[in-house]
């Protein structure tokens, strides 16, 4: 398993190599500085802040001395906004991201993966058409209607009419691990709202993904040796249906970083999406290119994490 | 075989129909035979005749919301019914008392699990051993069924088998509770040819070994002449000929029985060994069945009364016993003409 994963790790880094030099020569196109301060500032005011990102220097110089400071996970640089170092910005907006996002896609996997696995073992029954029909009408109402109902039944509601403020809406404050019903006041509420809003498709892809899995010759092999129905399901048929359901989850690890914008931006969290989206508004050079690079090794990980995990569920994979 | 000899399975009436969107067909038609224990009963036919649906409606490993088993069929095995047993009791039948193998090997062993895994799990559902015991008969089936380094199979996923091992494996965990009967559907038609025979071979002495009845379904003839005791042919739904197999093979009485058998490939002509038996015509549709004989569109011989009515399955024992269930023809004119007129009469079908 472990020269695997290292030739996997070492086939990856031509390719972030690659990415980080896109993007850093993107970012260059057009002139960071004058984005940012505006074409009348002055010759000097420029030069200055040129020189403090060494911007001014050879291209290629530049891009040696970003890959070390990313090797070396070195974000000193100030945000040209926020005037704090990079690193510290990425390090305060991890968390409140990681605190909707982790959750939200526990549940919702595990949820979906739940009713996907009674749908398919019924299959054609009356249960199953409703879970479906409930499935297909969940992922067919926009986003926004359930942040809005989410805010009002969740939070504006009880507080007006039973005195109870359980969930906010606003003024996020930090969790620790001694304020850990911070979490429950700004964060469970977003988290509830993304699972009942990816719950439906998930389901579904689920179900059809076991249902096909039903189908195969080895399911008939394992009832003619006497399995029961239950042992068909959630042994045999499970342990097929992970690989295309591992595929489907890591596809969505990367946002789990990233953050949920959506829930960022309406419960006025500030997550890495929020973080992102404000430095590309504001032209927050510095931000801008720490967190690409960031984001772009994150994608290669979890990458990695996923060929690792098919490895480990599917023995076809290991031999080749 | 000795006429006291008493069936360990008994199908009666076998009626099994499918709701499709273009209504129900019924695939096998009151199909009724005996198994013997210990022997190997071949039942051959083209392909779509009903073999597999027929087998698969003894194990009952059809899809059990489109399939319909008329209530009157009869599968008696032990004295359970087995057209009509529930879930539980079937459990305890299939992979113990009677276990199957199928048609393609590259498919039926489940590809995330070792075999050892594979083979354990049936000696788990019918067997009080404890897991090393279980490994010990695991490890002594794959030598049974002569896998080249057993031991370190158990520990191999099936990807890592050619289909012939697979096909072993197969046979393995069928074999590993010594059931009664072993149906294998079409065990070799997916193997090479030099595979096929080995595994013929190995079934065959299986069989003495373990006294395990084989019910042994193909479209190869030339298999049934190698290994079978007795053959059932099946056409369009239908049994329209059975009897011991060296009556078939030298004195068919359904034309279209002598037809399969003019289509076996002579040896020597190896390179035809795995196509499939060709007879001139198409098979009728199971939703336009003709109301005479299924075979009438391409037999030789028809009459008008092969086309105004179906002929009964009608014993054809060559002494004339009567009552004999192993000679049967579904035929207004059996080829060899004599034996047939006489039962004809006796069981009065003539209008
Ligand atoms: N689940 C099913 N639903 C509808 N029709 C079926 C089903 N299974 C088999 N059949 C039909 O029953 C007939 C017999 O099939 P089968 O027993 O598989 O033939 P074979 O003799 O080749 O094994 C075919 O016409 C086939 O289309
Ligand atoms: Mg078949």
């Amino acid at each position: 398993m472990w020269p695997y994963i290292a030739r996997k790790l070492l086939y990856n880094i031509p390719v972030y190599l690659g990415i980080i030099l896109i993007v850093m020569a993107c970012l260059r196109v057009n002139d960071p500085v004058t984005a940012y301060i505006g074409k009348n500032a002055s010759e000097e005011q420029k030069q200055a802040l040129r020189t403090s990102m060494g911007l001014d220097e050879p291209f290629a110089l530049q891009y040696g001395r970003f890959l070390l400071k990313v090797v070396t996970l070195d974000f000193s640089e100030r945000s040209w906004e926020l005037k704090r170092p990079v690193g510290s910005i990425l390090a305060s907006s991890v968390v409140p991201s990681l605190s909707i996002t982790i959750p939200a896609l526990i549940l919702t996997t595990l949820i979906a993966i739940t009713i996907s696995l009674c749908a398919a073992y019924v299959r054609g029954s009356l249960t199953d058409r409703v879970l479906m029909f409930g499935a297909v009408l969940g992922m067919s109402i926009s986003l926004l209607v359930y942040v809005v109902l989410g805010q009002y039944f969740g939070a504006y509601w009880p507080k007006q009419n039973l005195g109870i403020g359980v969930f906010a809406i606003e003024g996020y404050r930090p969790i620790t691990l001694s304020s850990l019903n911070n979490w429950v006041t700004y964060c469970m509420l977003p988290v509830i709202i993304t699972v009942v809003l990816t719950i439906g498709y998930d389901t579904r892809f689920y179900r059809a993904v076991i249902v096909e899995e039903a189908t195969r010759d080895y399911v008939t092999t394992a009832i003619a040796k006497g399995a029961t129905k239950p042992k068909v399901m959630f042994v045999h048929v499970l342990k097929n249906a992970m690989i295309p359901v591992i595929t489907h989850v890591m596809i969505t690890l990367p946002f789990l970083v990233t953050g949920s914008i959506v829930m960022e931006t309406y419960f006025n969290i500030p997550g890495m999406g929020r973080t992102l989206i404000t430095a590309i508004n504001s032209k927050d050079f510095p931000v801008i290119q720490a967190f690409t690079a960031v984001f772009a090794a994150i994608f290669i990980v979890t990458n990695i994490l996923t060929d690792v995990l098919y490895a480990l569920v599917d023995p076809r994979v290991r031999l080749s | 075989m000795t006429p006291a000899r008493r069936p360990i399975l008994e199908v009666r009436g076998l009626t099994t129909r499918f709701r499709t969107d273009r209504g129900i067909v019924t695939a096998v038609d009151d199909v009724s035979f005996d198994v013997f224990a210990g022997e190997t009963l071949g039942i051959v036919g083209e392909s779509g005749c009903g073999k597999t649906v027929t087998s698969k409606s003894i194990m009952r490993l059809l899809p059990a919301r489109t399939t319909i088993i008329d209530p009157k069929s009869r599968i008696m095995f032990e004295g359970t019914n087995l057209a009509s047993a529930d879930e539980r009791a079937m459990r305890k039948i299939r992979g113990d008392r009677i276990a199957m193998i199928f048609q393609e090997p590259m498919t039926s062993l489940n590809p995330v699990f070792t075999i050892g895994w594979q083979l354990d799990e049936a000696l788990k559902y019918h067997t009080d051993l404890d897991s090393s015991g279980r490994r010990k008969r695991a490890l002594e089936m794959l030598r049974l069924v002569e896998m080249p380094e057993a031991e370190r199979r158990l520990d191999e996923y099936p990807h890592q088998l050619s289909g012939g091992m697979r096909q072993r494996v197969m046979i393995a965990i069928a074999l590993c509770c010594e059931p009664d009967i072993l149906i294998a559907d079409e065990p070799t038609t997916a193997l090479d040819v030099t595979i096929q025979a080995q595994i013929l071979d190995l079934m065959e002495g299986l069989k003495r070994k373990l006294d395990t009845a084989i019910v042994l379904i193909t479209h190869n003839l030339g298999v049934v002449a190698q290994v079978c005791d007795r053959v059932i042919v099946m056409y369009a739904g239908r049994i329209i000929e059975s009897g011991p197999v060296h009556d078939i093979f030298h004195s068919p009485e359904h034309p279209y029985t002598r037809a399969l058998l003019r289509s076996i490939p002579k040896s020597g002509h190896k390179a035809h060994g795995r196509r499939l038996p060709t007879i001139e015509g198409i098979v009728p549709s199971l939703f336009e069945l003709p109301k005479g004989c299924r075979f009438q569109d391409r037999c030789e011989y028809r009459q008008q009364r092969c086309i105004d009515v179906e002929p009964e399955l009608l014993d054809v024992g060559v002494g004339g016993r009567v009552g004999d269930p192993l000679r049967q023809v579904r035929c207004h004119f059996p080829l060899s003409g004599a034996s047939s007129s006489p039962t004809i009469e006796r069981t009065g079908v003539e209008p």
